[in-house]
């Protein structure tokens, strides 16, 4: 089983680099797009045998506590 | 009376800090590794600058779970004076022993140079030897200065006097041109609310000596060195 931890910037926090990539689009002509806001992706490889409840809560955990800083940061996952 | 410099792999300011303390200030200082616990016995705690676990997954973000910062944690819970230069203010956010966190520079550039900065309050053991409104020079060099913190926490800082320096001009003014980094407000540092932790983004430690520019820096070691003696 594997987890998808996305993380990004809050939207109340100014990002820079997607501003950067957002500007650069516009000057290349890509047309459409509004804002781009640049974040992470963590894959995590689990233990076959962990129960599905375990994983979400598991993490869950791994995400609030240590793959993001809740003043700026936050994050959505899936299993698959 | 004794100082320890924590040592993270990474660190990179670590023999600039105790260069100061040993032979400016003529204080015992040793360093301290971050894989054990023990403090021993040191009067105070400084987390230097530098990329502590190489800034993997964010600034001080791996420094944080080591076991010398369950202690350093221990220490400022109980009084113990803590102060934290670049990477070790980046440390201390993410910490919890200082509020906010620090961004990516406004201009997406690392920036090493002299900056200027204003004490804004001689209230702490780190500011007390200066003047309000003083104004010093001092080196920043850093990707990630740029302070943020909520709103609600931002009127908490000002409210209870607890930004300790701000970005400024030559002149002392607090303008838009004279924030390198993007922080909110000006901030270059700031005290926790007990006001015995500080976390500064500019280097006391590159400018505690004329021969390298400016030695305004070591105004705040001498604070501390007085605080700590008035305390034994």
């Amino acid at each position: 089983m594997k987890a998808h931890v996305y993380v990004t910037p809050k939207k109340t926090v100014l990002d820079p680099q997607g501003q950067a990539i957002c500007n650069a689009l516009r000057k290349m002509r890509y047309a459409g797009v509004a804002d781009v806001r640049q974040g992470k992706c963590f894959e995590l490889t689990l233990d076959d045998n962990l129960p599905l409840a375990d994983a979400r809560t598991e993490v869950e955990r791994i995400a609030r506590e240590v793959l993001t800083n809740p003043v700026i940061e936050e994050f959505s996952f899936r299993l698959e | 009376m004794k100082f320890g410099v924590l040592v993270f792999p990474g660190s990179n300011c670590d023999h600039d800090t105790q260069h100061v303390l040993a032979e400016i200030a003529q204080q015992p200082a040793v360093f301290l590794w971050h894989d054990s616990p023990d403090l021993q016995g040191c009067d105070a705690i400084l987390v230097p600058g530098g990329f502590a676990y190489g800034d993997y997954l964010r600034t001080g973000a791996i420094a944080r779970f080591s076991p010398v910062m369950q202690s350093v944690k221990k220490f400022a819970a109980d009084g113990g004076l803590v102060l934290g230069i670049c990477n070790g203010f980046q440390i201390l956010c993410e910490a919890g022993l200082l509020p906010g966190a620090l961004l990516r520079n406004a201009g997406l550039q690392y920036i090493c140079k002299q900056v200027y900065l204003r004490a804004e309050t001689t209230d702490s053991p780190f500011t007390h030897n200066l003047d309000r409104g003083q104004v010093l020079k001092m080196p920043i060099g850093h990707m990630e200065g740029n302070y943020f913190c909520d709103e609600s926490t931002l009127a908490e800082l000002k409210k209870a006097d607890r930004v300790a320096f701000r970005y400024v001009s030559a002149e002392g003014e607090a303008t838009r041109e004279a924030n390198p980094n993007g922080s909110l407000d000006n901030i270059a540092g700031i005290l926790n609310e007990s006001r015995n932790v500080l976390g500064m983004m500019p280097h006391p430690d590159r400018s505690s000596e004329a021969l390298l520019g400016s030695s305004d820096g070591f105004k705040i070691f001498a604070s501390l060195v007085e605080a700590l003696a008035h305390r034994s």
